[in-house]
């Protein structure tokens, strides 16, 4: 039973892991365990979620138009690997 | 079956490549300088490969594996860095209450309403603050993985840590950005 307890350490970590559905299920039992009897795990693990939804929801606010190098500095570019070239 | 074989066009490489190393750089380095100058040092370390090209992939792919390379350096060149942006700690190291949370940095409760707040535009620009605010190593695995959403073998291959690692990295910046969001948003 011992090898079933985590400290509040390693809890957060399996839950921010199982955020990305990568945490194992031996894992997951041992987190709902610990969080039976942890008050602050808990509301972790609920804004962990909420944290989750939010980035998931925001993640394309800044990454999805197409970010460019604007023509200066290509030509800049251009020149400095024309100078290599000679 | 005839094998196609590619050739390199150096003179065309800006114009042909630039903007796809570009993307590929700054949607994991998120800096502009630095993305630009990676990209700069990814033409010049071609350049001097060129006798090396077998014409076997394209000159993209080519490019690439050198970029990847030159990413590599660049997360092991600051990830030597020690001390100085290092995240605060959130549990008590050793002693008794080793793994504990420290008292000061338990999560307190947030206003009922937030599901709603999910759509608010402000919010985004919140959370983007806050993944800027996290020390640079962190910031580039966290956005891999929760942004880009890389699978975590791709990380791992790309920036040459462990998986291990890379969980223990997502830990940290997620336990900063929670107390940040908090802070910042959460608590008002």
């Amino acid at each position: 039973m011992i090898m079933m307890k985590l400290n509040c350490d390693q809890a957060t970590s399996i839950c921010d892991k199982s955020q990305y559905n990568e945490a194992s299920f031996l894992e997951k039992i041992k987190l709902i365990i610990h969080m039976f009897h942890c008050k602050y795990c808990n509301i972790y693990s609920r804004q962990n979620t909420i944290l989750s939804k939010c980035f998931k929801k925001h993640k394309h606010q800044h990454s999805s138009y197409l970010k460019c190098l604007n023509n200066e500095e290509k030509c800049c570019m251009e020149n400095n690997i024309k100078e290599k070239i000679g | 079956m005839l094998e196609k074989n590619h050739i390199l066009t150096p003179e065309k490489w800006v114009k042909l490549h630039a903007d796809y190393l570009y993307n590929y750089t700054i949607s994991r380095i998120n800096n502009h300088e630095i993305s630009k100058d990676l990209v700069q040092e990814t033409f010049f370390a071609a350049l001097n490969a060129m006798k090396n090209f077998e014409g076997k992939a394209s000159e993209r792919t080519w490019l690439i594996a050198i970029l990847k390379r030159k990413i590599i350096d660049y997360y092991r060149k600051i990830n030597s860095i020690k001390g100085k942006a290092e995240v605060r700690m959130n549990f008590y190291d050793d002693g008794e209450h080793a793994g504990e949370w420290i008292e000061e940095r338990v999560p307190s409760s947030w206003v009922s309403e937030v599901e709603k707040d999910i759509e608010n535009r402000e919010l985004g620009n919140a959370l983007e603050k806050c993944i800027s605010a996290l020390p640079e190593k962190y910031e580039i695995v966290f956005r891999m993985k929760t942004i880009e959403e890389l699978e975590t073998e791709e990380i791992c291959k790309e920036l040459d840590i462990s998986s291990s690692n890379l969980w223990v990295i997502i830990h940290r910046a997620r336990l900063q950005l929670r107390k940040c969001m908090e802070d910042n948003w959460f608590k008002k």
